[in-house]
């Protein structure tokens, strides 16, 4: 099984984008400077994988506030899917659609499956000043929990009091 | 580049605050983070019950909650019922029968299974209506959170997370596995 821990990327200003987040709602990530960041990059809406990795995000997104941490999750799906997807798996963070042009944000973020035509499953935690401080790639079909993002947004409180 | 699953160890060992059946010291230790709502959990719990049965006296199972609310929209309630009845020294009474039920965990069906199970109902219909355990109930999804729990249920065998099959030949031969592990 491969998996990537460390590419290239942790310290780099994470690339802004705009991008739909519903039918009538925009997310702006650099609208999120000053506080930490998790984007979730994931392949599908309606996936058992990806279903059950933002249910338990969503379940737990009361540990990401202690951080005042957002979270965030781009696809491909565009936003009537998302709406759906949001709705039925009771999830109230943004689902943003990286639908057109398909993948260009995942594709900025090294994100992007192009044999596929979708999203990785990616994690970057980014802080408050929009870097990125950590980053996880794992296959389409393993969840990787939330075990890696807590302990970035651990790391960087840390680092942030010394 | 190939690397190996990385391990996901129990961040919060076992100890006397937690609903164990077994002793703490026992040779084997299995900890499960549920959600009583969850099919998955409840498919698990005859097998948990037959791991318990087959390894008796040399188990220690420690029960902590996971629930995913907006996927289980009584999960909570269900886990604060069992933390309420722990609160009057029948946690397991409760948890058992919370796999059990069918009748689904509305409010008055928590309650009748209180009273069935001779609990103080008026403290118990008190701790719910406060939610005074909620507070518990999100330590231990904070510590299934850090320990890699991805989904319910999720299993640790001596302290490590069981990504096998959930059936109970496999889980006490990874049991045996890694008390062996332990002692050499």
């Amino acid at each position: 099984m491969s998996r990537s821990n460390e590419r290239e990327v942790s310290g780099k200003e994470a690339p802004d984008f705009t991008l739909p987040s519903g039918p009538d709602s925009v997310f702006h990530l650099a609208d999120l400077r000053g506080r930490p960041v998790v984007l979730a990059f994931y392949p599908a809406d309606w996936s058992p994988v990806c279903s059950d990795q933002l249910s338990l995000d969503q379940a737990i997104l009361h540990e990401f506030d202690a951080y005042t941490a957002a979270l965030a999750a781009v696809s491909v799906d565009g936003t009537w899917c998302h709406r759906a997807f949001a709705e039925a798996r009771g999830l109230t963070f943004p689902l943003v659609s990286d639908f057109e042009p398909k993948g260009a944000v995942s594709r900025m973020y090294d994100a992007y499956r192009s044999e596929d035509g979708f999203s990785e499953r990616a994690l970057f935690v980014l802080d408050p000043e929009g870097r990125i401080e950590w980053h996880e790639v794992v296959p389409p079909e393993e969840n990787p929990g939330a075990d890696g993002i807590l302990r970035a947004l651990d790391d960087m409180t840390a680092h942030s009091v010394t | 580049m190939t690397l190996a699953t990385p391990v996901h160890r129990l961040t919060v060992p076992v100890t006397d605050r937690d609903h164990v059946r077994g002793d703490l010291g026992a040779r084997f230790t299995l900890v499960e983070y549920g959600d009583y709502e969850c099919p998955f959990c409840r498919a698990a719990h005859p097998v948990v019950q037959e791991v318990e049965h087959r390894l008796s006296g040399q188990l220690c199972f420690a029960y902590r909650q996971f629930p995913i609310v907006n996927a289980h929209p009584h999960a909570v309630r269900a886990a604060q019922a069992a933390e309420a009845a722990g609160a009057q020294g029948q946690f397991w009474l409760m948890h058992d029968r919370l796999f059990e039920s069918s009748t689904g965990f509305a409010d008055e069906n928590l309650v009748r299974i209180a009273v069935q199970i001779g609990l103080d109902a008026r403290r118990f219909i008190a701790d719910l209506s406060a939610n005074r355990y909620l507070d518990r109930i999100r330590e231990d999804m904070a510590s299934g959170a850090r320990s890699g729990v991805n989904g319910t249920p999720t299993f640790f065998v001596g302290g490590v997370r069981y990504d096998g099959r959930p059936d109970a030949v496999s889980l006490i031969i990874a049991l045996q596995r890694s008390a062996a592990a332990f002692s050499a």
